[in-house]
C-alpha cells in the first residue's frame, strides 16, 4: 500500500515491488498522525501564549459566564462531541462495508460539524454586538484568536468531510479500503479534543 | 489491509505515460520529487542572490557611511535618494537580508532542495509518499517569496524590525512607520510555514514507510538521518512560528494586545515563542548540512564514516537538545537570571554532540586516500569553518561574557560562520556533488576550484575581523558606526570588510556561470561520477521518472569505501550483491 | 583586528574579561587542534596512485575520550560562569545602599533621572536629564530600566554592562564605576529609525565632585523645571 499512491500517477514504473517494513500503517494514516503533531504544536503556541498572558494579568479576564454565553457553547460542545460519535459510527460502517450506513453517518457528521460552525458564528455576532471584539483587551485578543482558529480548523474539516461524503456516495469506500474515512476521522477527533481543552480553559475557568 | 495497488485516486489526471506528460505537467506542475527539488534549487538560488545584493548595500553603508553608493541612484527616493542609503531603508535591508537568507535561501536549499531530491533516491523509493502535496508545497512557497519581495514596493517600505521581528517594534506600526510591509512579512512567513510543514510530514512518512528492502535504519546515509531529524524539527517548530506570527499580525491589524504592553500584553512572550521556534530552526539550518558533508567527506576520503552510530546519536541529540536552549538568545532580555544559568548549561552541552561530529569527520579523513574534488574542498572547508562558528558560540553561551558581546558584531561573525561558513559551504559541496545526478553533466572542476578558493579567502576576510569588531563592543544593526567615538578607530576595519564583501559577492558570479554553463556544456557525468555507494548512483543520471528501473535491494551501509570485500574498486555500492550477501526480507508492496 | 578587549572601568568587568580570555584560550587550543589536524590530514592522506585508505569504522575509545573531554571542559566553563553571572545579574546581586538611577529609554534618547535629597527615585524631587549619565566613582549604582515604546538595550561597553529595557517591565541592573572620565552609553537593540544615534555620554566623577554636580543641576532644575529635559 505504501507504493500505491506513487503508482497511481506513474504506470511506466515497474510492477509493485517490495519494501522494508516501515511503521506498519499506510502512508496516509501515518502522514495524518505526523501532521497532527504539527497541529498540536500550533495550538500549543496559542494556548501557551494564553496561559502566560493570563497568569501575567489575571485581572483582565471577566469571571466565567459574565461575557461569554456558556450555556449556548456548552450545547455546541455537546454537538461537537456527538459529531465524533457519528464519525466513529461512519468508520465502523465503512469497515462493515455498509454503504448506506456509511453515507448516513458521514452526512450526519457534516451537518453537525456545520452547525457547530453556525452556532459559533452566531456567538461571535452576539459578542460583537455587545461590544466584545478582538481589540477588547487581552480577553478579547485571546478569545477570538483561539476559538477563531479552532473554528477555522472545524470549517476545513467540514469541507474535507464533504469531499469524503461525496466520494462515499460514489461508492469509493469498501470494506477493505476506506482510508479516506479513517484519515479524516483522525483529524476530526483531534479537532474535537482541542475544543474540549479550549472550552475548559477559555469558557469555564 | 488487503492490496490496494489498484486504487486509483484521480485516474484521468494521473494515468498518462511518463514521457507523454505535457511540458507543464513534467516541469512546471510536476509531482516528481526530482523536478520539485530542482525547482526549489532555482527558487532559492534566486533568493540567495537577492539576499546577497541586500548585504552589499548594507556593507556599502557600513564601510562608507553617508556616501552615495555607486549605481545606487537607481533606487527610489524612499530608499536611497541620490544613492545615499536612508536609515529607514537600512533597517529594512538588515531585516530582509536576514529574512531572505534564513527562510528563502538556506532553509529551502537544505530542506526543500536536498530533502526532496535525495530522500526518495537515497532510500530506494520511486517518489515521495504524497507527490501532490509535495508539488503543492513548492507552489505555496513561490507566492510566499513573491509576497516577501512585494514588501519593498509598498507604502512605508518593507519590514524594519529585524528578521527576529521583536515586538513591540514589529507590532506597533507607529514605532517604525512601517505597516503594510510588516504585515506582508508576517503573511509571507505564515504561508511559507505551511509549505514547510507540508514538506516535512511528507519527508517523515516517506523515510519511515518507503525504504527499499534491506534499507534498515542503521544503513541510512547520514544525510537522510539528518534530513529525517530536521523534518521532525520543521514539523514541530514551524507551527510555533505560525502561531506567533498570527498573533503579531492580529496585533497590527485587528488591534489585539498580545505583544503590546499598554493593555498587559508581553513583548517577551514574542521572544519566547520566536526563539522556541528559532533555536530548532538554527539546527534545521545546520543538520542537513552536517549530514550531506558526512556523505561527501566519506566519499572524498574513500573511507567509511568514522563512528557512524555516534554520528546518528549526535544528530538525534542535537535535535533533542535544540528544544531546550532557546533562552540563550534572551540572556539580556530581562528574563529571570536563574533561567539564564539553566539555558547556559543546556547550550554548553550542545557542544558535546557538535564536537563528536567534528572529531568524527577528522577521524574519517585520518588514514584516508583523499580525493580533492570540488565537493570535497567545500566539505572540508565546512568542517573548518563550522568549528570556528561552534567555538565562538561558547563565548555567547557563557552568560557573563554574553553581557558584553550580545548584540555586537561578535554574534554577526558567529552566525555567519555557522550559516555561511557552515551551511552555505555545505550547500556548495552538495550542489556540486549531486549536480551531475540532477542534470547528467558535471560542473567545470577548474572553475569550481577557483570559485572555492576565492569564496574561502574572501569569506574569512569578511567575517573573521568581525569577531574583533565585536570584542571592541561594535553594536550590530547600526546604520552609522561613526556616530560613536569608541567605534571611530574601527572604521578602517569596516571599510576593509566592505571591500572583501564586494569581492566575495563577485566570486559568486563564477559559481552562477558555472552552474548555468554546466547545464548545457558540462561533460557527461555517467551514472556514478564520484564512485559513491549511495542508491542514487545506481540509477542513470538524471534518474528516470520513478527513479529505479528495478527496485534496488540493499545489502550494506552507505560508507563501505576501501572495503576488503570490494576487490577491484575502492567502493562497494549499497545495492551490489556479493555472493556472501543474503537477500533482505521483503515486505510485499501493497500491505 | 584585535581579539583583546578594550580597557574596562567597572568593578566586575575584570571578571567578565577573565572569563572571556579563559574561553579564548580554551577555544583557541581547540581551534588550533582542529585546523592543524585538518591541514595535516589533507597533506598526509592526499590521494596517491595505488593509494589505499584504511578500512575502519572508528574506534570507540577515541570517541569516548573526545566526548568526555569536551563535556568536562564545557561543564567547568559553565560552573565558573554561573558564579560570575549570579554576582552580576542574580536576583539578590544588587549591593545594599546602591545609588538608584532611573534610565528610561524612548525613541531615540535616554531619559536619566537622579534622586533628589531624599536619595529615592519617584519622589517628586527627582532630577531628569536627557542623554547624560553622571556617576560617582567607586559607588555601586542600581539602574532601574524602563522603556516608553520599543525595546532598547542599555549598553556601556567600558563597564561591560548590557541590559534590555522592555516596555511594560521594570528591570534593575547594577554596576560600579572604577575609573573617572567620560564613556559612551549605546542602545544595543534595534529600536527603530534612529537606533544608531541613541547615544548618551557617561561621566564618572570623584564622589565630592559628583555631589557638587548634582546639587548644581538640582538648583538649575528648580529654577526652570522643563529646561533640562529640553537640553
Amino acid at each position: 500500500m505504501a507504493h500505491a499512491h506513487a503508482l497511481t500517477h506513474d504506470d511506466v514504473m515497474r510492477p509493485p515491488a517490495g519494501r522494508e517494513p516501515g511503521s506498519g500503517v499506510y502512508n496516509e494514516k501515518l502522514g495524518m498522525w505526523v501532521f497532527l503533531g504539527s497541529e498540536v504544536m500550533f495550538f500549543t503556541s496559542l494556548i501557551g501564549a494564553y496561559i502566560i498572558l493570563r497568569f501575567g494579568h489575571p485581572e483582565k479576564w471577566a469571571p466565567p459566564g459574565e461575557v461569554l454565553n456558556v450555556p449556548v457553547t456548552a450545547v455546541n460542545t455537546f454537538l461537537l462531541i456527538c459529531s465524533s460519535v457519528t464519525m466513529v459510527k461512519a468508520f465502523a460502517s465503512a469497515q462493515d462495508g455498509n454503504q448506506r450506513a456509511l453515507r448516513s453517518w458521514l452526512l450526519a457528521t457534516v451537518l453537525i460539524g456545520a452547525s457547530f460552525v453556525g452556532v459559533q458564528v452566531y456567538e461571535y455576532a452576539e459578542l460583537v454586538h455587545k461590544g466584545f471584539v478582538p481589540s477588547e483587551g487581552l480577553y478579547g485578543s485571546t478569545f477570538f484568536t483561539m476559538t477563531g482558529f479552532h473554528g477555522f480548523h472545524v470549517t476545513v474539516g467540514v469541507l474535507c468531510m464533504m469531499f469524503v461524503t461525496w466520494r462515499a456516495f460514489q461508492g469509493k469506500y469498501t470494506a477493505t479500503d476506506h482510508r479516506g474515512v479513517e484519515v479524516i476521522g483522525l483529524y476530526w477527533h483531534f479537532v474535537d479534543l482541542v475544543w474540549i481543552i479550549l472550552f475548559t480553559i477559555v469558557y469555564l475557568i | 489491509m488487503a492490496s490496494t495497488a489498484a486504487v486509483v485516486h484521480e485516474p484521468a489526471l494521473e494515468h498518462a505515460h511518463a514521457d507523454d506528460r505535457p511540458f507543464i505537467r513534467k516541469y512546471i506542475f510536476s509531482t516528481d520529487h526530482k523536478i520539485i527539488g530542482i525547482q526549489f534549487l532555482l527558487m532559492s538560488l534566486f533568493f540567495l542572490l537577492i539576499g546577497g545584493m541586500l548585504a552589499m548595500v548594507i556593507r556599502w553603508q557600513l564601510g562608507f557611511p553617508g556616501r552615495a553608493m555607486p549605481g545606487g541612484g537607481v533606487l527610489p527616493e524612499t530608499m536611497a535618494p541620490g544613492g545615499i542609503v536612508l536609515p529607514e531603508f537600512y533597517n529594512s535591508l538588515v531585516t530582509m537580508h536576514g529574512t531572505f537568507m534564513v527562510f528563502f535561501a538556506i532553509m529551502p536549499l537544505l530542506v526543500g532542495v536536498f530533502g526532496n531530491y535525495l530522500i526518495p533516491l537515497k532510500i530506494g523509493a520511486p517518489d515521495m509518499a504524497f507527490p501532490r502535496i509535495n508539488m503543492a508545497s513548492f507552489w505555496i512557497a513561490v507566492p510566499a517569496g513573491l509576497i516577501m519581495l512585494a514588501g519593498f514596493f509598498v507604502e512605508g517600505g518593507h519590514a524594519a524590525a529585524g528578521w527576529t521581528g521583536y515586538a513591540p517594534l514589529s507590532a506597533n506600526p507607529e514605532l517604525t512607520g512601517v505597516s503594510l510591509g510588516q504585515q506582508l512579512w508576517c503573511v509571507s512567513l505564515i504561508i511559507l510555514g505551511l509549505s514547510s510543514i507540508m514538506g516535512s510530514f511528507n519527508y517523515i512518512t516517506t523515510i519511515i514507510n518507503m525504504r527499499a528492502p534491506g534499507m534498515i535504519w542503521f544503513r541510512l546515509p547520514l544525510s537522510i538521518w539528518a534530513l529525517f531529524i530536521t523534518a521532525i524539527l520543521v514539523l514541530l517548530a514551524m507551527p510555533i512560528l505560525s502561531g506567533a506570527l498570527i498573533m503579531l499580525l492580529f496585533d497590527q491589524t485587528l488591534g489585539t494586545h498580545f505583544f503590546l504592553p499598554a493593555q498587559g500584553g508581553q513583548p517577551l512572550l514574542w521572544q519566547h515563542l520566536f526563539w522556541f521556534f528559532g533555536h530548532p530552526e538554527v539546527y534545521i539550518l545546520i543538520l542537513p548540512a552536517m549530514g550531506m558533508v558526512s556523505d561527501i567527506i566519506a566519499n572524498g576520503s574513500r573511507k567509511p564514516i568514522f563512528g557512524y552510530t555516534s554520528m546518528v546519536l549526535a544528530i538525534i541529540a542535537i535535535g533533542a537538545l535544540g528544544w531546550g536552549v532557546w533562552g540563550h538568545h534572551m540572556f539580556m532580555s530581562g528574563m529571570n537570571p536563574t533561567l539564564g544559568t539553566g539555558f547556559m548549561i543546556s547550550t554548553l552541552l550542545i557542544s558535546v554532540p557538535s564536537a563528536i561530529k567534528t572529531f568524527n569527520w577528522m577521524g574519517t579523513m585520518w588514514g584516508g586516500n583523499i580525493r580533492f574534488h570540488v565537493p570535497m574542498l567545500h566539505a572540508v572547508a565546512f568542517v573548518s569553518m563550522f568549528v570556528i562558528g561552534g567555538l565562538s558560540g561558547v563565548f555567547m553561551a557563557t552568560t557573563p561574557v554574553d553581557i558584553y558581546i550580545h548584540d555586537t558584531y561578535f554574534i554577526v561573525a558567529h552566525l555567519h560562520y555557522v550559516l555561511f561558513g557552515g551551511s552555505l559551504f555545505a550547500i556548495f559541496a552538495a550542489v556540486t556533488f549531486w549536480y551531475p545526478k540532477m542534470f547528467g553533466r558535471l560542473m567545470n572542476p577548474l572553475w569550481g576550484k577557483v570559485h572555492f578558493w576565492l569564496t574561502f579567502i574572501f569569506f574569512n576576510a569578511v567575517f573573521f575581523p568581525m569577531h574583533g569588531l565585536g570584542a571592541q563592543g561594535h553594536m550590530r544593526r547600526i546604520y552609522d558606526p561613526t556616530e560613536y567615538e569608541f567605534l571611530a578607530p574601527l572604521q578602517g576595519v569596516n571599510r576593509m570588510i566592505t571591500i572583501s564583501a564586494f569581492l566575495l559577492f563577485t566570486a559568486q558570479i563564477i559559481f552562477l556561470v558555472n552552474f548555468i554553463a554546466g547545464w548545457f556544456k558540462g561533460a557527461k557525468a555517467g551514472p556514478n561520477p564520484w564512485q559513491d555507494n549511495g542508491l542514487e548512483w545506481a540509477t542513470p543520471s538524471p534518474p528516470p521518472h520513478g527513479n529505479f528501473p528495478v527496485t534496488p535491494h540493499v545489502y550494506r551501509g552507505p560508507y563501505e569505501f576501501s572495503s576488503p570485500l570490494a576487490v577491484d574498486d575502492d567502493y562497494l555500492p549499497q545495492s551490489r550483491k556479493l555472493e556472501t550477501d543474503r537477500e533482505p526480507a521483503v515486505l510485499p508492496a501493497g500491505d | 583586528m584585535s581579539w583583546l578587549l578594550p580597557p574596562h572601568a567597572s568593578s566586575y568587568a575584570a571578571d567578565i574579561d577573565w572569563l572571556y580570555y579563559l574561553i579564548l584560550i580554551i577555544t583557541g587550543i581547540a581551534f588550533l587542534v582542529v585546523q592543524i589536524g585538518l591541514v595535516w590530514f589533507i597533506i598526509k592522506y592526499r590521494a596517491r596512485p595505488n593509494g589505499k585508505a584504511l578500512y575502519t569504522h572508528g574506534f570507540a575509545k577515541a570517541e569516548w575520550i573526545w566526548t568526555s573531554v569536551t563535556a568536562v571542559v564545557v561543564v567547568v566553563i559553565g560552573l565558573l560562569s554561573a558564579g560570575v553571572w549570579d554576582r552580576i545579574k542574580g536576583r539578590d546581586s544588587i549591593p545594599p545602599g546602591a545609588i538608584p538611577i532611573g534610565i528610561h529609554g524612548k525613541q531615540f534618547e535616554w531619559h536619566i533621572s537622579y534622586p533628589g535629597a531624599d536619595g529615592q527615585l519617584g519622589t517628586g524631587d527627582d532630577l531628569s536629564i536627557r542623554n547624560q549619565l553622571h556617576l560617582p566613582l567607586n559607588k555601586p549604582v542600581v539602574a532601574t530600566l524602563t522603556s516608553e515604546d520599543a525595546i532598547h538595550s542599555f549598553f556601556i561597553p567600558a563597564f561591560r554592562i548590557k541590559q534590555d529595557a522592555v516596555p511594560g517591565m521594570t528591570i534593575r541592573v547594577w554596576f560600579q564605576p572604577t575609573d573617572t572620565g567620560t564613556f559612551e552609553l549605546a542602545c544595543a537593540e534595534l529600536c527603530g529609525l534612529g537606533h544608531y544615534r541613541m547615544r548618551a555620554v557617561v561621566t564618572v566623577h570623584a564622589e565630592a565632585e559628583y555631589q557638587r554636580w548634582l546639587d548644581e543641576r538640582g538648583r538649575a532644575a528648580a529654577a526652570s523645571p522643563t529646561a533640562l529635559l529640553q537640553r
